[in-house]
């Protein structure tokens, strides 16, 4: 079977993104894990056990509960958002493996209107950004664009979800041709190829912008850190050193 | 408050959302510490020729410190949830006010020089040089922060910009710009122990003062010690608490209940300062040096137990950092929290019924309770999370019959700022002062109004100084500001206490001369 051309530069932009996305973010876990915390700073009032803390951390993850008490819109949009992304990816995830598992076969019709909830979460907060003068104030051009490359590819994905259509058996080859070194043809449909290629950008981006939040929720002192100075003495290493003059 | 150059803001109805005006408190500035105050501290007495790239070299170092700031700087990104938290922004309508755009005078400097995308694209990404102007900006706007932590509560990561300003204040020491409030007061404790560079005599003074007050009102000889060793408890106290209204009235109270519980206490001349201005500079080596000076007294006394008076970021210090930098404390008695506040203290013996009170006593008041930042957001009180909200709230009304709190959202976690903490509560900053007291006017007018409050109550010294003096800006007496412990020493009835009405002198005192100590 003859390999195009789009095929061959698609699967080399996924294997590039792949690498950098993977590198970049292993490396900036690395760089949280190692550089340490000397201080206890936990937000108080914190957790004074860790499964408190795994409780406290949970609740940030999965219903964004800081962002809930500072502000009602922001927390919607960005919930939407957030939830209607995660909907999508698992529904994704039937292009990765074979055979598909039950679970995700179950969610495909739910993760279908996943993308009306990330595009209402993206529409809401690009407007958010554009007319809240606070917000306004703090935007620099690349945060305008990570939400206008979000709603692309939420766009896009719904176009062929809803109306156009999409050769999904050959998508689904082509991704497990990737997987597997063995690379297929991917279909010359333009909406398909525009999708794939912001979804490429997104993944380099990742580790070297703000979507850095991410891996950063899970570092952060304020929030991962158990309320028990007076009870367990915490000391870094560097700290340790002055002790030695 | 002769050079009132600046208007009071004017108490809202329905606090909403200012709008942002540019610019407005880009001339707030503190005076800049002269080299006798950097370098007591190891920093240069003034900008050194490369500034520039000893400033990047020591972000650098700072990142690889804090995997705070590491974190923090990577993560914002820009929802503006945070925008309207902040005491000061919402008294001046700076937009650099604003945490998030407080942290990206730090930020963009960060990713010019730390990042791949402020590398090579700029603009793009909001990341600028570091300029003569932008350091201009850091000095002005990161001593605009007064690391109340309140932004850090709402932030979905928990982003705290007072790790943010410490790193910039770091920074900027390291480079030669300190600011001289601050610096100057940590020289004076590494040189004599306190934040007044009150010496030992002037303190004893002092302290032999408060005794013939307290025996002249009560007929009961409460004791202030100093340097006693053997004594069980070292109280360390902030220095405000020996001189400034209403903090003595405070210690007052400490002294009461520790000499109606039969503990054993003294004050420290090494060690006469609860303050740590260490932590407002950022530098662990000053906030260590200083917390050194309690263990040192400690060991010296041979005590068993310490206890901290009435003051905020001295027990963020002392609850979350002072067994880090400090310690072990494996030579004090295990079975008491090291360190203990005075109200956990205070609190216990009320619990067991060791205390008397006559409530009447405080009835001239209604009273309301300010959550002080550091107490409510950096530390705990008692083995339950938000203890240190009951705690004083409990002490209150075990002492007094009129209570009231203000409005949610301004109290417990989500407290506001007295405007004055950080290192901001110097008189050259006093614009900024008052018009970050605005928040917490408003609320306590709403309480005077809908409750007929009269008096609020605190436990932190500079909440206390900064109340008294910003309370006249808002048409409120400075002496509507008063200590806890002064309510609890109100209410108490010590054994052997006069009767209220009995006038009877119980002889001669000999007339201490304290005017030095003044």
């Amino acid at each position: 079977m003859q390999i195009s051309m789009l095929s061959m530069s698609i699967a080399a932009l996924f294997y590039i993104a792949f690498i950098i996305l993977a590198y970049g973010l292993v490396s900036k876990i690395i760089q949280y894990k190692n550089t340490p915390a000397p201080l206890k700073i936990p937000t108080m009032p914190a957790p004074t056990t860790q499964a408190g803390v795994v409780f406290r951390m949970s609740k940030e993850v999965v219903f964004f509960e800081s962002l809930f008490k500072s502000s009602k819109a922001t927390w919607l949009f960005g919930w939407l958002f957030h939830f209607g992304l995660f909907l999508d990816m698992l529904r994704h995830l039937r292009y990765f493996i074979d055979p598909v598992w039950f679970w995700v076969i179950i969610i495909q019709p739910f993760g279908k209107y996943g993308s009306i909830l990330m595009f209402v979460g993206l529409a809401g907060l690009l407007t958010r950004r554009i007319i809240v003068d606070r917000v306004r104030y703090i935007s620099s051009p690349s945060d305008h664009l990570m939400l206008v490359l979000l709603l692309c590819i939420t766009t896009t994905g719904m176009a062929m979800s809803f109306y156009l259509g999409a050769d999904v058996i050959s998508v689904k080859s082509f991704f497990i041709g990737l997987m597997t070194l063995n690379i297929q043809n991917i279909p010359a449909d333009p909406v398909l190829i525009i999708h794939l290629i912001m979804v490429a950008s997104l993944m380099i981006i990742f580790p070297y912008s703000k979507l850095l939040h991410a891996p950063g929720l899970f570092f952060s002192p304020s929030r991962n850190q158990v309320d028990n100075a007076r009870e367990k003495r915490h000391i870094s290493k560097w700290a340790k050193e002055l002790e030695k003059n | 408050m002769a050079d009132n150059k600046f208007d009071t803001p004017e108490l809202r109805e329905y606090p909403i959302i200012p709008k942002l005006q540019k610019d407005v408190m880009a001339h707030s500035k503190p005076f800049i510490a002269k080299e006798p105050h950097q370098e007591p501290l190891g920093f240069p007495g003034e900008l050194v020729d490369d500034w520039h790239d000893v400033a990047i070299k020591k972000m650098g170092d700072l990142q690889s410190k804090y995997r705070s700031l590491q974190v923090y700087l990577d993560s914002c990104v820009k929802c503006g949830a945070c925008t309207d938290k902040c005491h000061y922004y919402v008294g001046t309508t700076d937009p650099k006010n604003m945490p998030v755009a407080r942290q990206d005078l730090y930020r963009k400097v960060y990713r010019r020089y730390f990042t791949f995308a402020g590398k090579y694209f700029p603009k793009l990404v909001g990341a600028t040089d570091l300029t003569k102007d932008v350091l201009d900006d850091w000095y002005s706007y990161f001593h605009q922060c007064s690391q109340c932590r309140r932004c850090s509560v709402y932030c979905p990561y928990g982003i705290d910009t007072a790790e943010i300003s410490m790193a910039a204040r770091e920074v900027m020491d390291t480079i030669g710009v300190g600011q001289k409030y601050c610096n100057e007061i940590i020289s004076k404790v590494h040189k004599i122990g306190n934040n007044l560079g009150l010496p030992g005599p002037a303190l004893e003074d002092t302290l032999e003062g408060l005794e013939e007050d307290v025996e002249e009102e009560t007929g009961v000889a409460v004791k202030f010690p100093l340097d006693v060793k053997g004594a069980d408890v070292l109280l360390i106290t902030p220095s405000a608490d020996f001189f400034a209204e209403p903090h003595v009235d405070g210690l007052i109270g400490y002294a009461k209940v520790l000499h109606e519980a039969g503990i054993s206490w003294t004050i420290s001349s090494h060690a006469s300062e609860a303050a740590n201005f260490g932590m407002f500079i950022g530098s662990y080596d000053n906030m260590r040096k200083l917390a050194m000076r309690i263990r040192e007294a400690a060991i010296e006394l041979g005590v068993k137990r310490i206890v901290f008076g009435e003051c905020g970021h001295a027990w963020r210090v002392a609850y979350s950092f002072l067994n880090t930098l400090a310690g072990p404390w494996d030579f004090l008695d295990q079975n008491y929290p090291i360190p203990q506040h005075i109200c956990e203290v205070t609190h216990g013996l009320i619990q067991d019924n060791k205390l008397n009170f006559d409530k009447s006593l405080n009835d001239d008041m209604v009273l309301t309770y300010h959550d002080s930042c550091n107490v409510a957001r950096a530390s705990r009180m008692g083995d339950k999370a938000g203890g240190q909200f009951t705690i004083p709230r409990d002490i209150i009304k075990s002492v007094c019959n009129n209570f009231h709190d203000m409005s949610k959202d301004t109290i417990k976690e989500g407290t506001f700022c007295c405007g004055g903490g950080g290192g901001l509560l110097t008189d050259d900053l006093m614009e900024l002062r008052v018009k970050g007291a605005l928040p917490r006017m408003e609320a306590l007018r709403r309480v005077v109004e809908d409750h007929g409050v009269t008096h609020m109550a605190a436990i932190c010294a500079i909440c206390k100084s900064q109340f008294a003096k910003v309370f006249p800006y808002y048409d409120f007496s400075m002496d509507q500001i008063v200590s806890v412990h002064q309510l609890v020493s109100n209410a108490i009835i010590l054994t052997g206490q006069n009767d209220e009405n009995d006038e009877n002198d119980d002889g001669n005192h000999p007339q201490q001369d304290i005017d030095e100590a003044a």
